[in-house]
């Protein structure tokens, strides 16, 4: 009875948060391990390749699919205006460029019945189908499960007999993009962790107007919007701005610094954002520290420096961890301040799933790019929720 | 002599802090068009911009709006929520957990593009109600963890007593805890307001141009000429923040004073 | 009570957005932002609503083929009128992603010049992408692309417009491609690795703008020591902020934006109202005194003011070096070029 009363108050917010955001984001990354595009407009090719090994070019009989699969898609497209050879051209050019323009070239040419082998006349049409690797991209994507866009993400290809190698020099960018994101995520952690000791011990150890007062300089920041706090950093930051201004004001540079759109930007304003994050949960773990404990290793002669690795730091780690770890999982999932602060180079992760998403019809790849950054946030909470227990999730 | 290094370090961390906030708003004021100092005179020109533009004041009623009705959505669902979650025990609850506490870990783009697919098809996308449904999943948490704080301070005997005179547990919770818990979930009420105020990459993929709030024209304004006009939204943004600051500490005043 | 009332007022704030989606959307007009749509609120957009006394929603987008591709296969599209430029127009209207255009109710062909027609879309606007810098800061300025390169005479960051349109054949010509064969050499894979070797030479030193308000802006600012922009937004700086930025007009590229009505809108009927409106020749002739386009609607440079012609990308002394840019290549090169460009600069 207790129970189910119990399960009844909650049912409404877990319903409307299974259909408002669960399954969302559930349907989105469902599409980052799957391939429907192809499928549908070239089904008779897709069977004909299921048997394929991938080695030497496919028989007459994928060819003549191919064809008669082209030929019934642009019927229906002319008819329903649907546009399915052209999104079907667009997922194999995400696999092997040049089909963008070859698909629809060459359902334009095959449309009109001719004689003789399929293979022959789809040659002629373009050198590209005599090639193992345009017919391996249609191999790829017939779907259903697909690697494809998870191998993509990690710059990694698989070619028609299904060995897997890195992606060429040219087109590699993700792994870079991921161990950027790490890094200016680790950057800033250690940063806001360096920042954040000495005003948290104060606002821990003080009493009185003191510590309330900084503790309402920790609070005040943390409760404005990150977009103002951005932009607060893009009015210091410019050229024309008010760091600029000063400085030259003062003497100290000629010509004014280009203190934006770089990687020093990001990292501050990320820091700056960030940093309450960080303070707060020192904040509890110093209050919880008891003052004893350090003054009586130096009552037995132990040097400050060992005091402070032997007792006080071992003492305040899961607050140290908390703290870390919510900067760090923010960190990773940054997106306005590296829009507006950085430069193309200094974009993280977020920033290019949003790019795949909205400017590149390519949702195969923003939601493999998502399961990367879900992972690398999920390892993160699992650690914490075994350095903390997760109780504490919820109080920081 | 270590304290007072310590010091030194925490000023100059606070100032760092404060500093960019107390750097923009007075160029709100500015009676000239440029960014730095020494401001060449006072004037509310960039004021009577804000007030006067076509984009401006239609969003602060968005972000009105649509943060009073999704933290309302978010209180409506979130502090029953708490309060069953906060009589639940083992595996449900972890799970129940789990999905309730997602949306402040998962990371907002994902979010974002997600809901924008799945908004399209059904016509949510550049609806006000597309943009109160994804605000309160997102707020949602904030009163869910900021009731199950408060309830913390309540005696559950208190339950029992009610269950004993007769009242059913719905009718206990309505008459016997809610009133105690009141500060909190009005607490809760203001976090996922001001979480609804704050966001902007959600809104940035599935507002429309009538549902802009603040903080999306604030993006669109940096993105193409940051003028002063920005900065007084800014203040204007900075100065609510102050004012929703102010209630949750007056809040938890209150409930620290009620509790005992 | 007291909670009744209020858990009633929460249910009713909740539902309201609802009822009032339930009206429709308004339309919803596209275009380019800054200073270029200051001036068409002021003589298209403001008039037209006054008008017909009937809302209309303006946004602003920087281009791509992929955003307006992403829009209608998610089914998440609310754009109704867009501005898109040559090579959009001719890529979407291949892949079936704007409505085919209604001549007969915007006033028929005869009544635009012959570049404004196509079967999807109704030109707006003549420009030119132009080298500009800032005279207070550059007393000695370049005077041609070859100039935008050359980071020893002219230090400091260059703006480039992000995306490998107008950039691959900026380099060549700075490479020393004559203009005429431009289009002939980036044909060839040799000519895309000699574009982005160029590039390459001074790729520390280059700054990518997105939105055409974003070059005056950076000039302005000092960021850029010289930058590519589009003609009008520098002589609206000029003339509204009181700069004195110069355009370089040697080896400009010139090239035309057009009115496409997405496919599938639900607004069809009001949007043609709106082309309608804005290809009268009365309302067209007050754009280039407020930011010197060319436009599409016969008769209208007879009604210009005498002052306002020379600054036009079409002024004879204009387009005399000028490359026009093919959007043929870029419908059948912008999404390999693009890919390869995107790699390029993100590392």
């Amino acid at each position: 009875m207790r129970r189910a009363s119990a399960a009844l108050l909650t049912a409404p917010l877990l319903l409307f948060l299974l259909v408002t955001f669960v399954a969302p984001i559930a349907a989105f990354l469902w599409r980052g391990v799957t391939d429907t595009e192809v499928a549908p407009v070239l089904p008779r090719t897709a069977a004909a390749l299921s048997a394929w090994d991938g080695r030497a070019l496919p028989d007459e009989a994928a060819f003549a699919a191919l064809v008669e699969d082209l030929r019934a898609a642009r019927a229906r497209d002319r008819q329903a205006g649907g546009g399915s050879i052209a999104r079907a051209a667009a997922r194999l050019n995400a696999d092997k460029p040049g089909f963008r323009g070859l698909l629809p070239m060459t359902a334009r040419r095959v449309e009109a019945p001719f004689d003789g082998a399929a293979r022959a006349v789809l040659i002629t049409i373009s050198e590209e189908w005599g090639e193992v690797e345009t017919w391996g991209a249609i191999a790829r994507a017939a779907g259903p499960l697909s690697s494809f866009h998870a191998l993509t993400a990690l710059d990694l290809r698989q070619d028609a007999a299904g060995a897997i190698r890195a992606a060429p020099e040219d087109q590699s960018v993700f792994r870079a993009v991921l161990l950027r994101s790490l890094w200016i995520s680790l950057l800033v952690t250690a940063a806001c962790l360096l920042l954040a000791w000495p005003i948290a011990w104060l606002i821990a150890t003080t009493r009185g107007a003191a510590g309330i007062l900084l503790l309402a300089a920790v609070m005040l920041p943390f409760w404005i919007s990150l977009v103002v706090r951005t932009a607060a950093w893009m009015v210091l930051l410019q050229r024309e701005g008010v760091v600029n201004a000063a400085l030259a004001a003062t003497g100290i540079v000629d010509a004014p610094l280009p203190l934006m759109m770089n990687r020093f930007a990001v990292v501050l304003a990320m820091v700056h954002i960030l940093l309450p994050f960080m303070v707060l949960p020192l904040v509890a773990a110093f209050r919880a520290l008891d003052p004893r404990l350090p003054r009586a290793a130096a009552s037995l002669g132990a040097p400050p420096w060992r005091v402070f690795l032997r007792v006080t730091l071992p003492l305040c780690l899961p607050g140290i961890g908390a703290g870390c770890l919510l900067v760090f999982i923010q960190a990773l999932g940054f997106y306005v301040t590296p829009a507006l602060l950085g430069g193309p180079n200094d974009q993280m992760l977020a920033w290019f799933v949003g790019f795949y998403a909205t400017r590149s019809v390519n949702w195969g790849l923003a939601a493999a790019l998502s399961i990367l950054l879900l992972v690398a946030v999920g390892l993160c909470v699992a650690l914490y929720g075994r350095l903390a227990g997760f109780r504490r999730l919820g109080a920081a | 002599m270590a304290r007072a290094a310590c010091w030194v370090a925490g000023v100059l961390v606070a100032v760092f802090l404060l500093a960019p906030i107390f750097a923009i708003v007075p160029l709100s004021f500015s009676a000239g068009s440029f960014l730095f100092y020494p401001l060449p005179g006072l004037s509310l020109r960039w004021y009577r911009d804000f007030f006067g533009s076509d984009f401006w004041l239609p969003a602060v009623w968005n972000s009105l709006g649509i943060g009073l009705a999704s933290a309302a959505l978010a209180t409506l669902l979130g502090t029953p929520a708490a309060f069953g979650l906060w009589r639940m025990k083992g595996r449900f609850r972890a799970v129940a957990m789990g999905i309730v506490l997602a949306p402040m870990v998962v990371p907002v783009i994902v979010v974002a593009v997600a809901l924008l697919l799945a908004f399209g098809p059904i016509g949510l996308v550049a609806t006000h109600a597309g943009m109160v449904i994804a605000h309160a999943a997102l707020g949602a948490p904030f009163v869910v963890v900021t009731v199950l704080a408060s309830l913390e301070a309540f005696d559950p005997v208190q339950l029992r007593a009610a269950s004993a005179c007769g009242a059913g547990p719905l009718r206990a919770f309505f008459r016997v805890c809610l009133p105690q818990i009141a500060p909190g979930v009005a607490a809760g009420a203001v976090f996922a307001f001001a979480t609804s105020l704050d966001e902007v990459v959600v809104a940035l993929f599935i507002a429309g141009p009538a549902q802009r709030t603040l903080p999306r024209q604030m993006f669109a304004g940096l993105n193409d000429t940051i003028s002063l006009t920005t900065t007084a939204a800014a203040a204007m943004l900075v100065l609510l923040s102050v004012v929703l600051l102010a209630v949750v500490g007056w809040l938890q005043g209150r409930k620290k004073a009620g509790g005992g | 009570m007291h909670r009744r009332t209020m858990l009633k007022a929460g249910l009713a704030a909740a539902a309201l957005p609802a009822t009032a989606r339930a009206q429709g959307r308004d339309l919803t007009v596209v275009s380019w932002g800054g200073a270029y749509q200051d001036a068409q609120r002021e003589v298209f957009f403001r008039p037209f609503q006054q008008q017909t006394r009937n809302r209309m929603l303006e946004e602003t987008w920087d281009g791509g083929i992929g955003v307006l591709r992403s829009r209608i296969a998610s089914g998440a599209n609310t754009w109704d009128v867009v501005q898109v430029e040559s090579e959009e127009l001719l890529i979407g209207a291949d892949e079936g992603l704007f409505e085919p255009l209604d001549w007969a109710a915007i006033g028929g062909r005869d009544a635009y010049i012959p570049e404004a027609y196509s079967e999807h879309g109704v030109g707006a606007i003549l420009y030119s992408f132009i080298l500009a810098y800032d005279r207070a800061r550059l007393a000695q300025g370049p005077t041609g692309w070859a100039d935008f390169f050359d980071t020893r005479r002219f230090p400091g960051k260059r703006g480039l417009r992000k995306g490998p349109k107008t950039t691959l054949e900026i380099a060549l010509m700075a490479d020393g491609v004559p203009a005429a064969e431009v289009y002939q050499v980036l044909g060839t894979p040799a000519g895309v690795d000699r574009a982005f070797r160029k590039l390459d030479s001074v790729k520390a030193d280059l700054a990518w703008f997105e939105r055409g308000a974003q070059p005056p802006q950076w000039l302005a600012a000092g960021e850029v020591t010289m930058t590519v922009a589009y003609n009008g937004r520098i002589s609206a700086a000029n003339a509204s902020d009181g700069r004195n930025f110069a355009i370089v007009w040697q080896n400009n590229i010139f090239t035309l934006d057009t009115w496409v009505i997405m496919k599938g809108s639900p607004n069809k009927a009001r949007a043609l109202e709106f082309l309608r409106f804005v290809g009268r020749p009365e309302i067209q002739a007050a754009l280039p005194p407020r930011i010197p386009y060319g436009v599409t609607a016969k008769g209208v440079n007879e009604r210009l003011p005498a002052e306002v012609l020379p600054n036009l990308p079409t002024a004879p002394q204009n387009i005399q070096t000028a490359l026009q840019l093919n959007d043929r290549f870029w419908l059948d090169n912008l999404d390999r070029l693009t890919q390869r460009f995107n790699t390029w600069v993100s590392r």
